[in-house]
């Protein structure tokens, strides 16, 4: 349950480390409190747990009082929906002043970035206030969350393990308190995954909704950007105020702002929701099935689907992503490749070795798997399907048997997103609180109907089936 | 019997001017064979020729 009480000290700002964003706005808007003492106690939050979660790389705390200050200012603050709200970015995100690291050593040498991307900015200008960048994995090719340069992201529920990745101090933010929201970058599941593994509720947006402009890129055909939350409210609010067409994102699609929050309490009356069969149930952890199948229940879902060639999909984004990353990083390989972390040049290196043709077959595969996918939600309005084969993998593990294989864990944590990213359909990541460690759901609508997701995710949250589950024993590892 | 992936991996290397020491060879391999045995399954899958890859460019 949030917790907004007053402290019984009457001078003292409410304890907000498991408030929501829209209960803060809310509060701040009324006068409860103000935008200063909420900002004031996420910094000291995060100076009490970064050490325990490695979530942050740097805190723009001299910013985010300035900041605070100017939304207090504001007379009428019921424009700011986000008003006071503390968030936090990938470190893949341009903040003024501070170095754009994507997770990289190599970027620690390019100049500070001039201004804020437009999805900071539109942010703001809601009410919300930067409080700092997070940790990712290097260059965002990664599902675990652990970096060599920066130290691994942990896992809130159990810092021994990891948040997944590559969003992993996102998720670490997050689902610690720190922050109530936060945005990552989602290729192949980097979004979903934390999500999963951290126990709290993520949105992918469709492919080109959310500009890309102001970010570092990975692959450009696969890239989307999108919120952590713990509330399927706040991923709304947040998804809303973030929307809309901007210059310098070739993707970036023409479409007008379609706010999704008023949407939420419509109810799941009327939709068809199915579950992913075949690949979808293959290879997962019996966690994975349990979560899947108690989500479906809820929703009296009986109907289950088959996403065609869903393994070839998912060969052709591994496919992509290697080679599209490869060419990004191609002049970096030759001029500074003992600067990458090593896991991450091998891969790249490969990448750079494949032969063209296989590349473009995979794009034209790309093209049919996205026909015969849309074809399914002719008959369905949702489809349900795991997030992770599996609860957060202790750091440092680096193998784990799926289907009988033993497989290495960075390039397969995300074998159930990389066929759902691979074609650009939205998709909310919902937390299903298991014992003694969360796990995720993912919520998939076809393109452009993130308000169809959301609307589930939301009913489900109300019917206490998914939640973002509140760590034990956090506040002492600080 | 010396595996023709070693070759390609230094040819390759070679062609594009990219650095390779000896001790990163064995998980460019790796993950150049898992890379290529992606890839050969969705060549494998057979399209027609007039089947247009997914991004198409607009004059």
């Amino acid at each position: 349950m949030p917790n907004l009480r007053p402290s019984s000290r009457p001078d003292a700002a409410p304890d907000l480390a498991w408030g929501t964003a829209a209960e803060i706005a809310a509060a701040v808007t009324n006068g409860g409190m103000t935008a200063a003492a909420v900002v004031d106690q996420a910094l000291a939050r995060i100076a009490k747990l970064n050490t325990a979660l490695n979530a942050f790389t740097a805190v723009t705390a001299e910013r985010a009082r300035a900041r605070a200050k100017a939304i207090d200012s504001v007379q009428d603050k019921s424009r700011l929906p986000l008003a006071g709200v503390p968030f936090a970015v990938k470190n893949l995100f341009d903040v003024a002043g501070i170095v754009t690291t994507a997770g990289s050593k190599i970027n620690r040498s390019n100049a500070a970035a001039d201004r804020d991307s437009p999805l900071v900015e539109r942010l703001e200008a809601a009410g919300a206030v930067l409080v700092g960048a997070l940790n990712m994995g290097e260059y965002a090719y990664d599902f675990t969350g652990e970096n060599v340069h920066d130290g691994p992201s942990r896992n809130p529920h159990d810092p021994a393990r990891m948040t997944g990745g590559s969003s992993g101090g996102s998720g670490g933010a997050v689902a610690g308190g720190m922050v109530p929201f936060a945005l990552g970058s989602d290729t192949n599941g980097s979004i979903r995954v934390p999500s999963s593994l951290c126990g709290i509720f993520g949105l992918k947006p469709t492919y080109g909704r959310l500009t890309r402009t102001g970010t570092f890129p990975f692959v450009f055909s696969l890239d989307h950007l999108g919120p952590f939350a713990r509330s399927v409210r706040d991923l709304a609010l947040t998804y809303d105020a973030m929307q809309g067409p901007a210059e310098g994102d070739g993707a970036c699609a023409e479409r007008p702002v379609e706010p999704v929050t008023q949407e939420l309490d419509r109810g799941v009356n009327g939709l068809r929701i199915a579950t992913a069969g075949g690949y979808f149930r293959k290879g997962a952890f019996p966690e994975a099935i349990e979560a899947l199948d108690g989500v479906a229940k809820a929703l009296g879902v009986k109907e289950s689907v088959e996403f065609a060639e869903a393994a070839r999909a998912r060969a052709a984004a591994y496919l992509i992503t290697a080679t599209e990353g490869a060419a990004l990083h191609l002049d970096r390989l030759r001029a500074r490749a003992t600067d990458f972390d090593p896991a991450v040049r091998d891969r790249l290196l490969a990448g750079a070795m494949v032969p063209s043709a296989l590349v473009v077959k995979a794009q034209i595969f790309r093209r049919w798997y996205r026909e015969r996918t849309l074809e399914l939600f002719e008959r369905v309005d949702a489809i349900l399907a795991p997030a992770t084969p599996c609860t957060a993998p202790k750091i440092g593990q680096t193998t784990f048997v799926l289907d009988g294989q033993e497989l290495p864990v960075r390039p397969n944590l995300g074998i159930y997103t990389q066929p759902i990213s691979f074609i650009g359909l939205p998709v909310v990541a919902v937390p299903v609180p298991l014992k003694p460690l969360p796990i995720g759901v993912q919520i998939i609508a076809p393109p452009w109907r993130e308000d169809i997701a959301l609307r589930v995710a939301y009913a489900l949250e109300q019917m206490g089936i998914v939640a973002a589950a509140r760590p034990i024993g956090l506040e002492g590892t600080a | 019997m010396a595996d023709p992936l070693d070759d390609f991996i230094d040819a390759a290397a070679l062609a594009l001017s990219l650095p390779l020491k000896e001790d990163w060879k064995p998980a460019v391999k790796a993950n150049l064979d898992v890379t290529l045995k992606h890839a050969a399954f969705v060549a494998e899958f057979e399209l027609p020729d007039d089947a247009e890859p997914a991004p198409v460019f607009k004059a």
